[in-house]
């Protein structure tokens, strides 16, 4: 099956500034892609490139074959983007947004995304006066309305509420179902994990790790965190050495444990607190998560 | 065409539901008219000659240099026109389309003015209908034009009002709309040509009233046409769609040459 992204050797620089400095993925049709990163990374260059917002300098980009910087007409067919800084004007009508946009893409005024967005009491309302996250649901409905084969979403749950952002998700679980690709670039680590099927993560303009979710966190330090919280706190007054403990720190009312042996951890903190007679509030273990991969990640490229 | 139609009637509305926008295409000019009109006619009675032409010029300056640039370039600025690309919204139409629909209320404020200036001030109507209309389309044009590339060029909304101001100021005190250009001094004359203001005057003087003016009214139109057609290419060209735009100061030198069928006009006319 023919990629619907491919990007090559790609590099932007601005001035003397290496914004994205070379790098390569492709995205497959019904997958979504997520560029995950630090402020600054590259992410909504690389998006913004692909968009035909701004020319790369060097390397390949293609959207179902289009080179967005020479044909920006047809690439305007295949894509819909929601940006992460744009607006309206504040005078613009939500309903006067649905006919312009709409027109402009040949089509007739789609009331479906309105009502599906939660949008279609608003209709009579200017830009200006609805809220943060009724102006974000109103430019990912624009963002749809020429039924785009390729999707890209920056920061699309910014200034969202939870159940807006639910109906994001869901959405993009529909649209991955009809064959649609999706960029998705985010800080949201845990939105990253649940909805993208491979993540790339970008740090100073390269990718410094790339796959599924699953199997990027499988590459990270493979020590479990173990979180106990307890009446009189007297875990961290233990002379010996936790079991298979490499790490050991206090956060937030909690010791947390990073270990390679879970069963013996768990084991000698319980007999710790029994011999202290002290009662146990809380007690977490938890498989490193994307987050930490990441925070890892960019940890080691701040180092270096 | 749809599409088209749909920005224009956005953009027509904008200029009635947007504050500023209706405070500097109607009540401004408009209120400005009358007081300008009442009083400079009681103090000098060879006023009621021009007010006519001047309070249509004014509308013009104030609509098109002080009004238009303003929304333009804090809609680039707020990233608006980024929406508007990725929607494959045309430069053009995003330029030209708010610069006609400030040009339609505009010419309703003009007609408001040309029609009522008689009837309160005893001012003499146009004597050639179609030299007015003529000159009004090639000065309206030639402002906008202007406000168009000052939107274009500036950094920000409060460099617009700089650049508006240094254009407008001029022209109200030197363009002959409250002084005629015959007892200006020969060197503020000179500079005064400069301004689309003083070539709107001049022909619209000399070609739709049927004075005699003191360079060649035929020779300002020319200026004007050339003015607004090389005021809309440099505008168009120039066009950025963001804030993160490359070469500002280019652009503004690039800018800078809509002055040339002006310097023309006051070298040669």
């Amino acid at each position: 099956m023919e990629p619907a992204i491919v990007v090559e050797g790609f590099r932007k620089t601005y001035g003397d500034v290496v914004a994205v400095d070379g790098i390569d993925f492709i995205v497959a049709p019904g997958e979504v892609f997520g560029l995950l990163g630090p402020n600054g990374a590259g992410k909504t260059t690389t998006l913004e490139c692909l968009e035909g917002l701004r020319f790369p300098t060097a390397g390949r980009l293609r959207v179902r074959g289009i080179d967005p910087a020479r044909e920006p007409r047809r690439l305007r067919d295949v894509t819909g983007v929601q940006l992460q800084t744009s607006g309206l004007p504040e005078t613009m009508r939500v309903d006067e947004a649905m006919r312009f946009f709409c027109a402009y893409h040949e089509r007739a005024p789609r009331w479906d995304l309105l009502e599906r967005f939660g949008l279609q009491e608003r209709r009579r309302i200017e830009y200006g006066t609805l809220s943060t996250g009724q102006q974000r649901r109103l430019a990912l409905a624009l963002a749809l309305v020429n039924d785009p084969p390729v999707v890209f979403l920056d920061e699309p749950t910014a200034g969202l509420d939870v159940a807006t952002r639910a109906e994001l998700h869901a959405l993009v679980s529909e649209l991955r179902e009809r064959g649609v690709a999706l960029v998705l670039a985010t800080h949201d680590m845990a939105e990253a994990e649940k909805l993208a099927d491979r993540v790339a993560i970008l740090l100073a303009g390269r990718i410094v790790a790339s796959g599924t979710p699953r199997a990027l966190t499988a590459a990270a330090s493979d020590l479990t965190r173990v979180s106990v919280r307890s009446e009189l706190e007297t875990l961290a007054t233990r002379s010996t050495p936790y079991p298979g403990v490499s790490r050991q720190l206090r956060n937030d009312g909690y010791d947390v444990f990073f270990t390679d042996a879970i069963g013996p951890t768990v084991a000698a903190i319980l007999r710790t607190l029994e011999e202290a007679s002290d009662p146990l509030i809380d007690l977490r273990v938890e498989r490193p998560s994307l987050e930490e991969r990441f925070l890892e990640l960019t940890s080691a490229g701040a180092a270096a | 065409m749809m599409a088209l139609l749909h920005h224009a009637g956005f953009e027509l509305a904008s200029g009635l539901r947007n504050r500023a926008m209706l405070l500097l295409l109607y009540l401004f000019p408009l209120g400005f008219y009358l007081m300008a009109g009442s009083l400079m006619v009681a103090l000098n009675p060879g006023f009621r000659e021009t007010v006519v032409p001047a309070m249509v010029v004014f509308a013009l300056m104030a609509g098109c240099l002080l009004g238009l640039p303003d929304p333009i370039v804090t809609a680039r600025e707020a990233g608006i026109y980024r929406s508007f690309k990725i929607h494959g919204v045309p430069a053009v139409s995003i330029l030209l389309l708010p610069g006609a629909a400030t040009l339609l209320h505009l010419t309703v404020v003009s007609a408001i003015i040309t029609v009522t200036a008689p009837l309160l001030f005893g001012a003499p109507p146009p004597t050639h209908a179609g030299a007015y209309l003529l000159v009004y389309l090639a000065a309206a044009a030639a402002h906008a034009g202007l406000g168009l590339l000052i939107a274009v060029v500036s950094a920000s909304t409060r460099a617009t009002i700089l650049w508006g101001q240094l254009v407008f100021l001029p022209s109200v005190m030197l363009g002959g709309l409250m002084v005629p250009s015959e007892v200006i001094p020969d060197t503020l004359a000179m500079l005064a040509r400069l301004l689309p203001a003083t070539h709107a005057m001049n022909a619209m003087r000399g070609l739709a009233f049927g004075e005699t003016t003191a360079f060649s009214p035929v020779g300002s139109l020319a200026v004007l046409v050339t003015g607004a057609v090389l005021a809309v290419v440099l505008a168009v060209r120039l066009f950025q769609w963001d804030r993160h735009a490359e070469g500002r100061r280019v652009r503004a030198a690039w800018g800078a040459l809509v002055v040339l069928p002006y310097a023309a006009g006051a070298l040669f006319l």
